[in-house]
């Protein structure tokens, strides 16, 4: 599992690529927490299209990036999960904290 | 039930076999030829259930982790795994979304994710004793073009 990052205008995306469980979580929070410390965005955005896998686990850092976003006045939210990790985002419920949008790309 | 087939493994309580397990239940429920949605379903249930050995029934130390696939009747796969850890004290309350022990790290789905992925879950435990999770899933049958 691996996070990467862009950063511009405000807005930092964060490219979740791998499987993403408690395996991996705790070093996906730590990596994401410094770059949200680096950069100070007003924008946080989950890009989930490399997913590979995702559970419980990884609702759980989706809730924590956006519970941090908050508490700084800023936004965060989860773009273009595959049908794996959308299909735990809707048994959770946390769509309806969290927004989850699919971008169009052409 | 009759079994046609199974599997049966053990490992240690060590975070790096959770990707194992999944792995290893999907290529034992490949024979029945699942959808890759029922593939993904089946892998969480798994991934949830060793996930909760490995951090709640045993959190501070390395235990035994069992897990036992089988093809029964009807196109269906059962899965059963147990830890010999802390157990659970109150099963049903355990089991309502959101209730968490782990604090921010967790978020009290586990349970909820393997009902609604699974056909059946069974959860068996008494404090002190360890945990039983028996999930069941039926493969629904495609016929050929
Ligand atoms: N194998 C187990 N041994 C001991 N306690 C368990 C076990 N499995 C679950 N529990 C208890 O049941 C609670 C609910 O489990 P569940 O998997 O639903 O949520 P969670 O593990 O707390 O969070 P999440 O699964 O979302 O990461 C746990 O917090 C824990 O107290
Ligand atoms: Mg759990």
């Amino acid at each position: 599992m691996k996070v990467l990052s862009s950063y511009k205008n405000g807005r930092l995306t964060l490219f979740f690529k791998g499987e993403l469980d408690h395996h991996s979580a705790k070093k996906v929070m730590n990596t994401i927490d410094q770059l949200i410390d680096e950069y100070l965005p007003r924008d946080c955005v989950m890009e989930l299209s490399g997913l590979k896998f995702m559970d419980s686990s990884g609702i759980a850092v989706i809730l924590r990036v956006y519970k941090r976003m908050n508490e700084m006045g800023g936004r965060a939210w989860a773009e273009n999960p595959p049908r794996q990790p959308m299909r735990v985002i809707d048994a959770s419920g946390i769509d309806r904290i969290v927004k989850i949008s699919t971008t169009m790309k052409e | 039930m009759k079994t046609k087939n199974y599997i049966k493994m053990e490992f240690p309580s060590r975070s790096v076999n959770e990707g194992f397990a999944r792995a290893a239940v999907a290529c034992f429920a490949a024979q029945l030829d699942p959808t890759l949605e029922e593939l993904g379903d089946i892998k969480t249930a798994v991934s949830e259930a060793v996930t909760n050995c490995i951090v709640h029934a045993y959190p501070d130390s390395i235990g035994k982790i069992s897990l036992r696939a089988r093809i029964i009747d009807n196109n269906t796969l059962e899965i059963v795994i147990k830890d010999w850890g802390k157990g659970i004290e109150d099963i049903e309350k355990a089991r309502e979304p959101m209730f968490t022990t782990g604090g921010e790290e967790r978020s009290g789905m586990g349970f909820t994710i393997m009902e609604s992925f699974m056909d059946k879950l069974r959860v068996r435990s008494s404090p002190g004793r360890g945990v039983t999770v028996t999930m069941r899933r039926r493969i629904a049958v495609r016929t050929a073009e």
